[in-house]
Formats: C-alpha cells, sequence, structure tokens
C-alpha cells in the first residue's frame, strides 16, 4: 500500500476571493504581515502498489481530482507499513 | 420535438426546466433519472440547475463522470440541440465541452436576483428570437458562477462569436461579463442565468421563453428541410 498525499492549488494568476477574504480575517486579527493567502486542497489516498503509481496518480488529478484550466497539483507518494 | 431533462442527484431546477419545456413551450418533455437514461430518442437535451452530488469536489465535476455522460457526448456530437443551465453549465465545462472554468463568485456570496442580459449573437439555435444586442432580464442564482478562461481562450470565443450573453452589470466577476458560451459547433449552450425560470410574466419575466422557442424553431426549419 501506498499514501498518497495530493495538494491542489489555484494557478498562478487566477484570482483567489476565498484566499483573499482569509488574508482580510487575519488582518482584522491583527496579523498585518501576511501579504497574500491562497486557499487549496489536500487529499490523502490509499493505493494498491503498482509500477505505474506515478502514472495512474497524474491521470487521476488530470481527469478528476484537479481542474487543469483553474488549478494545479502536486503530490507526494509514501510507503505504508 | 422531444426534450429530456437529465436528473442528476441533487438537481433542484429540473422541475422549472420540464415546466418551460413542457408546458410554457408546449413541447413533449420527459425527466429522466441519470442512472436509467436512454435518452438517444430525444431531439434536444435540457441539464438543470442545483447541486449535483452536493457539488463535492467541484461543482459538476463528479456529475461529468456519471455514465449518462457517454450518452450527452453523443448527443453533443449528433448536432442535438444540449442547453446546460447553472449547474449544468457547470457539467458541461467540467466535461471539457465547452472551454472555460467556475470560480467562486467574486464577492463569495451566493446570489439571487434578476440580472440584465444582453443578447451578444443572436444566431445560434437558442437565440435566433432574440434581437443581437437586446436585454433581456433572466434571474440568476449561483455561488460559483464567475466564468474563467485564459486570455487565449476569450480571444478564441470572441472571434468564433461563441459568447451568447454577456451581463450588463458583471455581477459576479466573471471575465468578458460572460454569462454563457456555445460550442464552436453552436449546439450546445452553457449558460449561468435561469432562463427557465422566466417564461411567464407570473415569474417576473417572460424573456426566458425565446431561448426554448429559438430551439423549437432551428428544430422544425430542419426537419422541414429534411423531410
Amino acid at each position: 500500500m501506498r499514501k498518497v498525499k495530493v495538494y491542489i492549488t489555484l494557478k498562478e494568476g487566477v484570482l483567489d476571493p476565498q484566499g483573499k477574504a482569509v488574508q482580510n480575517s487575519l488582518e482584522s486579527l491583527e496579523f498585518g504581515g501576511v501579504k497574500d493567502v491562497r486557499v487549496g486542497k489536500y487529499m490523502e489516498l490509499m493505493i494498491e502498489d503498482s509500477k505505474d503509481i506515478d502514472k495512474e496518480v497524474d491521470q487521476m488529478c488530470d481527469k478528476l481530482l484537479a481542474n487543469p484550466v483553474i488549478e494545479d497539483y502536486s503530490y507526494t507518494i509514501e510507503e505504508v507499513v | 420535438m422531444k426534450f429530456a431533462v437529465v436528473v442528476f442527484p441533487g438537481s433542484n431546477c429540473d422541475r422549472d426546466m420540464y415546466h418551460a419545456a413542457k408546458d410554457a413551450l408546449g413541447a413533449e418533455a420527459d425527466l429522466v433519472w441519470y442512472k436509467e437514461a436512454d435518452i438517444s430518442g430525444y431531439d434536444a437535451i435540457l441539464l438543470p440547475g442545483g447541486f449535483s452530488y452536493g457539488d463535492y469536489l467541484r461543482s459538476g465535476a463528479i456529475a461529468a463522470t456519471s455514465p449518462v455522460i457517454e450518452q450527452i457526448r453523443q448527443a453533443v456530437e449528433d448536432g442535438k440541440p444540449v442547453l446546460g443551465v447553472c449547474n449544468g453549465f457547470q457539467v458541461l465545462l467540467e466535461m471539457g465541452i465547452l472551454p472555460g472554468a467556475m470560480l467562486k463568485n467574486e464577492k463569495l456570496k451566493f446570489m439571487c436576483h434578476f440580472e440584465n442580459l444582453v443578447v451578444e449573437n443572436a444566431e445560434t439555435m437558442f437565440t435566433r428570437e432574440y434581437e443581437a444586442k437586446e436585454v433581456i432580464s433572466i434571474p440568476i442564482a449561483h455561488g460559483e458562477g464567475n466564468y474563467y478562461c485564459d486570455s487565449e481562450t476569450l480571444e478564441e470565443l470572441r472571434a468564433n462569436n461563441q459568447i451568447a450573453f454577456t451581463y450588463e452589470n458583471n455581477p459576479n466577476g466573471s471575465v468578458g461579463d460572460i454569462a454563457g458560451i456555445t460550442n464552436k459547433e453552436g449546439n450546445v449552450l452553457g449558460m449561468m442565468p435561469h432562463p427557465e425560470r422566466a417564461v411567464e410574466t407570473l415569474l417576473g419575466s417572460e424573456d426566458g421563453l425565446r431561448l426554448f422557442q429559438s430551439i423549437l424553431t432551428h428544430w422544425r426549419n430542419t426537419h422541414a428541410i429534411n423531410a
């Protein structure tokens, strides 16, 4: 078994109104040093071992987990003992 | 002419869409549950608004992987009119049938009110009963209707006359004030505003009815030619 951790973020250049709202809230809590916030998604997938796991996860991200028009993704694969 | 309204778990404008096609327009229409759907015998496909699969992951993303989608792709390929409203538009974007994606509204609020739309292209099978540049009143009801595409795609949409409707006063931050777009071939229209909620004066506007009449007129004309 492998644990795949997938991080999905809005592409640079795509405005993130949610991130902006979070930044404003941080500001009102007097964390004025925060200059930008981008909100993303994090997913954990437990996947059976296979030699093409990278390729498989890429396809999952391209087809469903992320929307390549507005989002970028990255992931890490860990062995589960 | 027979319309199919495809119902997904979480669709909630399906009956409005059915009412528009059946009662306001006076055509034949059926509600078809996405699992049992055989839509091959229908002349036009309507994808209603709502929150298919609770908007899990992204609006429209899960519905865009359901089995009925292959049949919808076939209808698109066959040149049948396919109209996606609100969540239906989001499904068409997630399917990649229409370019672009939806972001949360600029002000992050769910908005539900009438908007003025400008008919940018009155020559599509969905808009032929309108005048070019006519301003019509159609309600919106969405939290994620902020249409996004890159500048290259926007240029392409403009060059191919794929922008069917724009907002007179952009409520949600959509690029190019876009409210509705068609595919290149012109037989698929996706729009965030709800024409099916504006088909009789009792509802506050009947400006949406002509969209359905356009589909019917187009169908009659093509069938008269083929017959």
